[in-house]
Order: C-alpha cells, then structure tokens, then sequence
C-alpha cells in the first residue's frame, strides 16, 4: 500500500510477475506494451474516438479517467478486437497488430478485460472458477483427463490470497457479496495469466470498504502487471493512481496526461470532469 | 492442503456407494430367484416382474444420458427417443436376420418385406446378419446422427427452448419415415416376433437372465463412467456451459465441442439402452420415436432429480412402476396422473426425489445440532 513507485519500474517484491516475461511472439524490448497511435472510430458519423494516441508501458498501472461518452469503452473495445478502428494502427508489443486479429486471437494473445457486470460462475465454488480460468490446455480431451498438480494448486493458493478470497475457497461463488465476485473475476483474470489486464470500473457498485481493499489489491499488482484501469471514481484513482500516469479523455482523444495531482490541476479537466 | 476438493474426494460418498451396491445384489438375485425357485415357492419372481424389472433398467439407462446433456449441459433434449429406438432398430435388424426361415411365410427375408413383395434385402440390410455389425450400428447410428445434428445445432448456437423444439422435430419425423412401410423397417409394426439371439432361444428364462444381467452391468458401468465425466474438469466445464456460456468463451473455451462430446456420448448411450430394450421386450415400431415418449424421458430425470445421475434412475423406476401400476389397474386415468406429477414436480420438487431426500438429510442433520446445543 505504501510503495509508491513510478510505474514502470521493476519491483523488488517476489512473486509472479507476468507482464515481466517475455511471452510468445509478444516483444516488449521497446518497454511499451500498448501502443494507440491515431485511432478513430465512428459510429454513423459521432466519432467515438477522435485520432486517439496513447501508450502504455510494461508493468505501467495506467488510470483513464473521463466523462461519460468520452470514449473509454470504445478504447477498450478496440484494443479487444470488438470494435475495428476506423483509422489508425492499435499494436500489441512491437509486432502485434490489434486491428488485424480477432477478439479470440487477441484473448489468447494476452489481453484479458474484466467488464463491468461480474459474470462468475454461480454453481462453482471459488476454487472451481479459479480452476476454469486457469492458463492450460483447453480442448475436450486435456480438459477430461486434466489432473491439478501442486504447482497449479499452489497459484490458486497465491491467486485467493491475492483477491482477499482466502478461506472461502469452497464456498459457491453465487453466494459471494458483490465485491467478492468483482474480486474473484479479477482472480480469473490473473489465472490467465494475461500480459495485459483491462479493468472497467472495478468499484462500480462498491461499498466503501470494499473500494477501499480493491485499491489495495491493484496497488499489490502494481509493478508485477501491466494494468489499465477505466474509471468514474476519482476519489479511487487517486487512491490507486500514486505517482503513476492519468490519462483523461474527453470526446475521443486524450485531453491530458500526467501524474493527478498536476491533471486536477489542468484548467482544461476542470473544466470539462472535475469542475462539475 | 486442499484436500475438500470435489475431484480428490472418491466418485460417491460410502453411503451411496453401499446403496448402489445393495441396489446392483437385489437386482442380480431377481434373474436367480426366477430360475432357481419352482414356480409357487415363496422365493419365486416371476418372468413377467423379471422382464419389467430389465425393461426399467433400460430406461434408467436412457434417462441417465438425458440428464448428463440436460442436468448438467443445461441442453434440454425433447427428442432422446429417436436416439433410443434407433439403438435399438439397429439390434432389432439382427434379431430380424435370426429369425431366418422361422417366420409366418418360411422365407428367408423377414415377413413384412415378403407381404411388400420384396425378393431381395435392400442395400442398408446388407451385413446385419453378423451380430458384431449389428452392434456397431448400435453404437454407430445414434452416434453420427447425434454429432451431425448436434454439430450444425450447436455451430449455429441454437439454444434453449428453440433447440429442443428441433430436437422434438428430428424425433417426429424420423417416426413418420419409419412409419413408411417403403423404408423397409417394418412400417408401423416395426420388428417383432423374434426367435434367437446368437442362437439362444430369446424367450428362453436363462437367455433372459443374461439379458438381464447385462443391463444391469451397463447401468452400473454408465453410471460410475458418467459419474467420473462430471467429477472431472470437464464435468465442471460442462456445467459452465449450462450456467454461462458466454463467460466459458472469455476463459478461452470452445463451447461447440464441449456440448458435441456430451451430446453424441448421450446418444450413444441412449443407443445402448434401446438395444438392451429390444430382444428384452421383444418389440421395437416408430411409436418409440413419438414425441410424447421423449417427453416421458424428461419426465424421469425431473421427477427424480436433474443434475444427480442417481436421481433420474430413480426417476425412472418410479414413473414407470406407477405406469405399469395404473395401466393395470386404472388405465384411463394414467395420462392425469403423468400430468399431475409433472405439475406437481415443477411446482414443489424442482430438485426432484433427490432434492427431498437431500432437504430431508439436512434437516435431520440440523436437528441433531439443535439437540446437541
């Protein structure tokens, strides 16, 4: 909770630290996972995004910020594939092209997103959800004869600690609090383990207490993945943000970019998200 | 560590297992009290509760697979009939070729092709006089059709009422093309009247013994096998399927071939339990492929529990002891009973005869507590 480290920086905690290995065919070299150069997108003449650039580096917590209909989950769309950008060049590390893959190929590329409704599966117990999600073989053949060994059951044993689930693990996910299922479906996300993590407000609908333990569960994954977070509560992403970069957006394009205390500052975010 | 995880525990707690094990001795010792006993000794089963007993088993047999696709798929299947008779159309053509020279016209093709005038088999007969082949087609026919139904089914993401719409057409208008005495399986009569099986007399009590005994085994080893299939990953991925298909999809799953797996397994199992059914019966005519009759299937499993694998055996024994029960003795009335207790199932048992045993435990169980407190 208390390192506040720039984001980027290697982090001296031991643990898995996913985005940090170099995955199949993902070159990182340059530093950047993520790079939007130019995107637009527009929906019957209302453009969505508007020549949109923005990247974001390995291991980076990147907070976007800004008002409804400012384009935020057009962003995050593209980047997964389930829209196709109008213009402009989406690349995944520094040879994969977004634009030319299909939301599939981009999943097992590397890019989980968490929507925002939590979607668990009720029946399961937490320990069985965590399991699906699992990075293994999924066909029907590996998956029938599929035993847990010790090291898959020893990262479920991280991943529960890590989500606050600790303990509950046999309980069905159906009778988790709304948070927990927030948390578990962030759990499912790391079991993928995913170069890149997109959030969509986590706290949507989140008791204090609970936003509260989610910005210290993301400050625990600082550093150790590369994660960008879409959303409305400020009082949270200043919780989460730290030193680490803020993007706002507003109609389609990045309005400003830099650390929040000098964004809030930005006579131009004022006046069009924080002023009101 | 870990050690209440559901996939290291064993496939059923001792309890079940004994009840299963109690269930397999009874059953077994039916066959053995008809042929060791005289008629009239205090011991004696008579054939006729043998042979209802064995037909029962068979249709547990069927409801089982029904619940695998249903109960823990979520695919609710209205036409598993056509998936039964057809096993047992495909064991029936054997015991048709068996027949031989016996039948009412002494020739060699069964007797409806010799009332159609028939000279020779057609093409599709070719070979059913070997029972190994005959035993393929068992397996085989229910199969293919299973996957190229479900493939084109499940790729085209038909689900939920609208699948078992079609599911109940398949089954409708393979009856109507069995219907047909020009198809050449015996129009409505279907195959009747058969003599041997592997050259033993099918009427004889040992014969039918041995019959008996067989379903029993393939029940049981159904059972255990499905049993493994939900208790393993698969079994966990396939209850995904039923509760959120589209969150499978994200984890990087492929629904499609999940649901054909389970699909074609039922079918074939069902396949099996039509041919166990035929020579035990000794009847098998496109009235088996009737909508209503599939519908009876779905029935069983509701009745005794959908998601249980034990509960729509009980299911079935149940429904159907009631039906012989009210055939007998109130047959006008049996199709009100059958609706009432489906009525009456939906509305206060969802879970079933299992569920009520289960509440039933439970509250046993907290009412030790409270004593104990």
């Amino acid at each position: 909770m208390s390192i506040r480290m720039v984001a980027g920086m290697a982090s001296a905690e031991a643990g898995p630290s996913y985005a940090r290995v170099k995955g199949e065919g993902l070159d990182t070299t340059h530093g950047a996972i993520l790079y939007l150069e130019d995107i637009s997108v527009s929906f019957d003449g209302f453009k969505a995004l508007n020549r949109l650039s923005l990247d974001i580096s390995v291991g980076e917590l990147r907070c976007i910020i800004g008002p409804n209909g400012a384009g935020k989950t057009t962003m995050m769309d593209v980047i997964t594939g389930k829209t196709r950008p109008s213009s402009g060049t989406a690349w995944f590390g520094q040879t994969m092209n977004l634009a030319s893959m299909t939301e599939a190929q981009i999943a097992h590329a590397g890019i989980g997103r968490k929507f925002q409704r939590p979607t668990v599966f009720e029946q399961h117990t937490v320990f069985e959800n965590l399991e699906l999600a699992m990075k293994m073989d999924k066909r029907v053949a590996p998956t029938l004869f599929a035993r847990l060994n010790s090291g898959q059951a020893g990262k479920i044993e991280t991943i529960l600690q890590l989500i606050r689930l600790h303990g509950q693990e046999m309980r069905l996910a159906g009778l988790l609090s709304h948070g927990q299922k927030q948390w578990l479906e962030i759990g499912m996300l790391l079991m993928q383990e995913p170069q890149l993590i997109l959030l969509d407000e986590p706290v949507a609908g989140m008791s204090d207490a609970e936003t509260a333990r989610t910005a210290e569960l993301l400050n625990e994954l600082r550093g150790k993945h590369s994660i960008m977070v879409v959303e409305h509560d400020m009082g949270f992403v200043t919780e989460i943000a730290g030193q680490g970069i803020v993007t706002v957006l507003h109609e389609g394009s990045v309005l400003a970019q830099g650390r929040m205390s000098e964004v809030q500052a930005d006579e131009r975010v004022i006046e069009v998200y924080l002023g009101r | 560590m870990m050690n209440t995880l559901s996939s290291n525990e064993g496939l059923f707690s001792r309890p079940m297992w004994m009840a299963i094990a109690a269930f397999t001795v009874l059953a077994a010792l039916l066959p053995a009290c008809n042929l060791v006993f005289p008629d009239g000794h205090i011991l004696h089963v008579s054939a006729y509760t043998v042979a209802l007993v064995g037909k029962f088993m068979c249709y547990a047999l069927a409801a089982l697979a029904l619940d695998l696709v249903w109960g823990y798929t979520g695919i609710l299947s209205l036409g598993h009939g056509v998936f039964f008779a057809l096993g047992a159309y495909a064991h029936g053509m054997y015991l048709m070729r068996a027949i031989g020279q016996q039948g009412q016209y002494h020739s060699s093709l069964p007797d409806f092709m010799v009332f159609l005038d028939w000279k020779i088999y057609p093409w599709y007969w070719a070979f059913t006089e070997h029972f190994w082949y005959c035993m393929a087609l068992v397996l085989l026919v229910p199969g293919v059709l299973a996957f190229v139904f479900g493939y084109f089914a499940f790729r085209s993401r038909i689900k939920g009422v609208y699948f078992s719409i079609i599911t109940q057409a398949m089954t409708y208008a393979f009856m109507l093309l069995f219907f047909r005495n020009d198809t050449g399986f015996g129009g409505n009569n279907g195959f009747t009247d058969f003599k041997t099986i592997l050259g033993y007399s099918v009427t004889a009590p040992a014969t039918k013994a041995v019959l008996f005994l067989l379903t029993l085994a393939f029940l049981l080893a159904a059972l255990v096998g499905a049993r493994a299939i939900v208790c393993s990953r698969l079994g966990r991925v396939l209850q995904g399927v039923r509760d959120s298909e589209a969150r499978l999809m994200f984890l990087g799953y492929n629904p499609l071939w999940f649901k054909l797996f389970v699909w074609t397994l039922s079918a074939v199992l069902c396949g099996i339990a039509g041919a166990l059914y035929v020579p035990q019966v000794g009847i098998i005519n496109p009235s088996e492929m009737s909508p209503a009759n599939s519908i009876e299937m779905v029935v069983w499993v509701a009745v005794g529990g959908r998601g249980t694998l034990i509960g729509p055996i009980l299911g079935a024994f149940t429904v159907n002891g009631l039906k012989s029960w009210f055939t007998a003795a109130l047959p006008e009335l049996w199709l009100f009973a059958l609706g009432l207790l489906f009525i009456g199932v939906t509305l206060f048992m969802q879970q079933g005869m299992l569920g009520l045993l289960k509440q039933w435990r439970r509250g046993k169980a907290a009412g030790v507590d409270k004593e104990a407190a």
